[in-house]
């Protein structure tokens, strides 16, 4: 009998999954669309502008002058047994603009902003401030999560255009002063195979994407928790490990698509 | 005071990003590479153009003075047709000579110009004919090895 059980309980699971899928799509484009709503408030959004950003800044800023060391470090070992040390500005950049500039500032804002968002929205939620808002006629959607999640999305490109650019000064660093790589030679390789459009924006519009995303899946995973201290604790699991998961496996879609 | 001190910063934050993109466009991504935009057009016709691509540089004695604009094929002559984007303030005398060189052994590959003597300037829009064509380092191995095995029989 119990072996009978199995279809019937896969099929209740995989209809509460898009049951759930619906229900969080549809709470993104209340809170994307809730920007005209008269309950947004610029004000909100800069704070979390700040909040998200300026606080990030730091630690976003020495993860990439140790990715870009490292990137370089790496890339000299491998380069120099085939006497192709000139390509090293060009591996450096590429790598960090198409790759794990984007993906490392989704991630590391997962960790940093996203559990944070979640834990204040269920926490929100537990302490029955969302309720109180709602019985106040207040619109939920562009009073808490709009504000968040356009931050969300103004927030991580601009920290991955500064995490790229820390990366290749980190990169160059350890390429030219400490290993001896030309420096010429470093930039200009890095001038001539490098293209605004196809990998500096590219990457730019990647980050993009994983903002919207990673906001999403917290904003989601708070509003959704189930509001005791408990629920909180794993809502904010639950959200940096979708969150990253997702980041990654978008990643893998994006550059299916975008790098042909 | 706290609300102005929250915004003194986003803005600055937004700034610091946008800063960022300008120097990577600069820096990084070569979109200076626009300078080139108000010199004249040349044209070269080769046999073999190797590795050369779009945006490499076309070099005189050294120093880069333009870019290649695009590669094509000529259907009748089956040539490969090389354009240039040359500086507007470097006139070249009609005799001039193209060739494709690599920059070391396995380096990128650039257009070399050798200027030649006459009084009259190439006109913007004209034709280099004397061209080289680049060196195919394979081809060059095999005739090696091939002279080799002659040579010892």
């Amino acid at each position: 009998m119990a072996f009978l059980d199995f279809v019937p309980n896969l099929g209740r699971r995989v209809s509460l999954m898009v049951l759930n899928l619906g229900t969080a799509t549809r709470f993104l484009l209340w809170s994307l669309v809730a920007v005209i709503n008269r309950h947004f408030s610029m004000q909100q959004l800069f704070k979390q502008v700040y909040g998200f950003g300026v606080r990030s800044l730091l630690l976003m800023m020495v993860a990439a002058l140790f990715t870009g060391m490292v990137l370089g470090f790496q890339g000299y070992y491998a380069l120099v047994r085939f006497g192709a040390t000139s390509a090293l500005g060009t591996l450096v950049a590429l790598s960090l603009l198409r790759e794990l500039g984007p993906v490392l500032t989704a991630l590391l804002f997962a960790g940093r902003a996203g559990s944070a968002l979640t834990a204040e929205i269920g926490s929100m939620k537990a302490t029955e401030q969302l309720s109180a808002m709602e019985m106040m006629a207040v619109n939920l959607f562009a009073w808490v999560v709009a504000p968040r999640l356009w931050a969300g999305i103004i927030v991580v490109p601009v920290l991955c255009a500064i995490f790229d650019l820390v990366g290749v000064f980190g990169g160059y660093l350890i390429s030219v002063p400490v290993l001896g790589v030309d420096g010429g030679t470093f930039w200009a390789q890095m001038q001539s195979n490098v293209t605004f459009s196809g990998d500096i924006l590219t990457g730019l519009f990647k980050a993009l994407c994983f903002g919207l995303v990673v906001t999403w899946i917290a904003a989601w995973q708070g509003y959704a928790a189930r509001p005791t201290a408990e629920g909180v604790g794993n809502a904010t699991t639950r959200s940096v490990v979708t969150a990253s998961l997702a980041v990654l496996g978008l990643d893998f879609i994006l550059t299916a698509l975008l790098f042909t | 005071m706290e609300k102005r001190a929250i915004d003194w910063w986003v803005g600055i934050f937004v700034l610091l990003g946008i800063a960022a993109l300008v120097v990577l466009a600069l820096r990084v991504g070569n979109l200076s590479g626009f300078a080139y935009n108000d010199g004249y057009v040349l044209h070269a016709d080769f046999s073999d153009v190797g590795g050369l691509k779009v945006r490499s540089p076309v070099k005189l004695g050294g120093v880069t003075i333009g870019e290649v604009t695009r590669i094509g094929m000529d259907p009748k002559t089956f040539m490969a047709h090389v354009t240039m984007r040359i500086e507007p303030k470097v006139k070249l005398p009609t005799d001039t000579g193209a060739s494709i060189y690599t920059a070391g052994l396995l380096g990128e590959q650039y257009v070399a110009i050798q200027p030649g003597g006459m009084p009259q300037d190439l006109k913007p829009g004209g034709t280099i004919t004397m061209t080289q064509s680049a060196v195919n380092l394979d081809q060059l191995i095999g005739q090696m090895v091939f002279n080799k095995a002659s040579g010892s029989k």
